[in-house]
């Protein structure tokens, strides 16, 4: 017993014990058969000649004494028993075996076997349940596909296929009504003005009135765009769809007003498009004018 | 005076009047090498270095000549010049898949009148979305799934909580879900996606990269509205890309709001698929603004298999086999 006392002042103390491991705040011991983990006088398996510990191998828990008799023989020094499966019965076993042995030990123990048992249930519990798979990762290949996909990326060019692909469905009237464009407006009058025979005559009636003003209004708008003869056209063409257009219109500049909140405000043709709109007007309210003078 | 400086040209290069300096006189027109001589031998590293310099402006003075020269030639023929070639790319090289859909395939057309989508194309079901992520996702991931849930309609993200898909699935089915979305996660980003439709649809499993949630986009626009957004698929091919893209497709009701003029872009590339949303305005007949909004992440098909998410015991129609399908730069499966 007296031997404990120098073993522990040589190692625990002062000299170099490999199973000791420093750390700021405290020292631990890496010996297997420790009851707590760290390095104190009452804990250190080589500094005590009486010693015990509850360790588990594969899911069963087992009881490890040391006494100072076998101390001559390390093959036979530790004691194995195991302990039962049922929680209270272990405890009982643990008392059992360690009778008359120092309170620390057997507190200690039954502490490390209760542990043991929480941990060992958390780990069935957990096997049942959906486990992580962790799949490596190959250095090589996430390189290889990162910079595949920016290349990718680069060849894909996807603001002009999504524009096109817009315009695409543009042109193929997939948005029905709502946007107006010119070339749309001319086409849908041409389409209207072969469909209707009659519209000829009103067309020729109104192109002579609209030269009056036409003219003031060609040097005008000449100065602004090169489009006119477009424009012209659309004049012409209106015809008993006049009211039509002008409504959509209308209704196209107040969704338009209620759509283009914050953006930027329309430009191009659409502005030019106003003064035209006025036109439109204006003629509307020519025939009532000359049927009267008329 | 000139004999003698032609047989020095004759010899070696300029080496005696450049004695290490960057300038050195101007580089004559036509310079002799002996044939084994080569500018890497040269030991001395600044003189190496202008030779190599000297060299390379030679070499694209040559590739200009030959330029103006093809040009000129192409210009003198007229209209009898050959046509343009046009440059190898790898889309142009692509190697034939045979699985490529024809558009007036009577076989394709079948299926896709019979196969698990058929519903949503006949306009029997409307597309109900449940979005939900893998275990304690952090935040990044969840700020994702939220703006996803944005991005396409009639959508709920719905926290994990540890609960296994098989049990959520006919959980989902018995609340009329028609999609099921979930976003894995690793070391805090999400880098995987499943995509299951429900009622014993087909399960996708993807890789996500490259992930920018809406305050990572520069230039980008105010907040998705509510309203349904359009869809572009391009660039499936195959009878696989096909149905990947009828998946995504699914996920969208039928009926775009174009007043919301919000679309969203599944644009197929080399077996990336890249994901964009984006709110568009006509400026004129032909020219269109857009204006980038959501989120945006690339995809990349790892496995498709039958069936809802069963990674067990289900059926796959497809999975990337890396040691035997990325063996050629040319041929993609999409």
């Amino acid at each position: 017993m007296h031997s404990d006392d120098v073993v522990w002042s040589m190692l625990g103390n002062r000299q170099f014990c490999s199973y000791k491991m420093t750390t700021k705040t405290q020292n631990f011991c890496r010996n297997e058969y420790n009851l707590t983990g760290l390095c104190n006088r009452s804990s250190c398996p080589l500094a005590n000649s009486q010693y015990a510990t509850v360790r588990e191998e594969k899911g069963r828990c087992y009881l490890y004494m040391k006494t100072i008799e076998r101390a001559a023989f390390p093959r036979r020094l530790w004691e194995r028993v195991l302990l039962s499966k049922n929680y209270e019965k272990a405890l009982e076993e643990i008392d059992e075996n360690l009778i008359y042995w120092p309170r620390f030990i057997r507190h200690k123990c039954k502490q490390r076997f209760t542990k043991i048992t929480q941990y060992l249930i958390r780990i069935r519990k957990l096997t049942l349940k959906r486990q992580r798979k962790l799949v490596p990762l190959r250095r090589k290949i996430e390189r290889r596909e990162n910079r595949r996909e920016e290349k990718a990326l680069i060849a894909a060019q996807l603001d002009n296929a999504i524009e096109k692909e817009l315009l695409e469905r543009l042109k193929q009237d997939t948005y029905g009504d709502i946007y107006n464009f010119p070339i749309h407006a001319f086409d849908k009058a041409l389409q209207q003005q072969e469909a209707e025979s009659e519209s000829e005559s009103d067309a020729e009636r109104e192109e002579e009135d609209e030269d009056d003003e036409d003219v003031d209004k060609r040097e005008f708008v000449e100065a602004e765009d090169s489009e006119l003869s477009d424009f012209e056209d659309m004049d012409k063409l209106e015809t008993s769809s006049e009211e039509e257009q002008e409504e959509e219109e209308e209704v196209e500049k107040k969704a338009s007003h209620s759509k283009w909140k914050g953006k930027t405000p329309l430009k191009g043709p659409a502005r030019r498009k106003r003064p035209y709109i006025e036109i439109e007007y204006e003629e509307e309210t020519e025939p009532s004018t000359k049927t009267k003078t008329a | 005076d000139l004999t003698a400086g032609t047989a020095s040209l004759g010899g070696e290069e300029e080496h005696g009047p450049v004695p290490g300096d960057g300038a050195g006189p101007p580089a004559p027109e036509r310079v002799l090498f002996p044939p084994t001589f080569s500018v890497s031998e040269i030991k001395n590293k600044q003189r190496r270095h202008f030779m190599f310099l000297r060299w390379k402006q030679q070499q694209r003075k040559e590739k200009l000549a030959l330029k103006k020269k093809r040009r000129k030639e192409r210009e003198a023929l007229g209209d009898k010049a050959p046509p343009k070639a046009v440059p190898k790319t790898i889309e142009n090289q692509r190697v034939y898949d045979e699985t490529t859909v024809d558009p007036n395939d009577e076989e394709v057309a079948f299926d896709e009148a019979t196969d698990e989508f058929a519903p949503y194309f006949n306009r029997q079901t409307v597309p109900k979305i449940l979005i939900t992520t893998s275990d304690r996702p952090r935040g990044r991931t969840v700020r994702f799934c939220e703006q996803l849930a944005t991005v396409i309609p009639n959508s709920h993200v719905y926290y994990r909580r540890g609960l296994a898909l098989k049990r959520i699935i006919p959980q989902c089915i018995a609340r009329d879900f028609t999609d099921l979305i979930v976003i894995n996660e690793d070391r805090k980003i999400p880098n995987g996606l499943v995509l299951s439709h429900l009622p014993d649809g087909p399960t996708a499993h993807f890789r996500m990269s490259s992930v920018r949630l809406r305050k990572e986009i520069k230039r980008k626009g105010k907040e998705p509205t509510e309203h349904v957004p359009e869809v572009i698929l391009n660039n499936f091919t195959t009878r696989l890309g096909h149905s990947i893209g009828r998946m995504f497709a699914a996920l969208f009701p039928h009926n775009p709001q174009f007043i919301g003029r919000q679309v969203a872009t599944f644009h197929n590339q080399r077996d990336y698929i890249f994901f964009r949303f984006h709110r568009y305005i006509f400026k004129s007949e032909k020219k269109v603004g857009i204006q980038e909004l959501g989120p945006r992440f690339t995809l990349k098909l790892r496995s498709l298999q039958k069936g809802t998410f069963d990674s067990k015991f289900g059926e796959y129609e497809w999975i990337h086999k890396r040691r035997e399908m990325d063996r050629s730069r040319r041929k993609f499966h999409l």
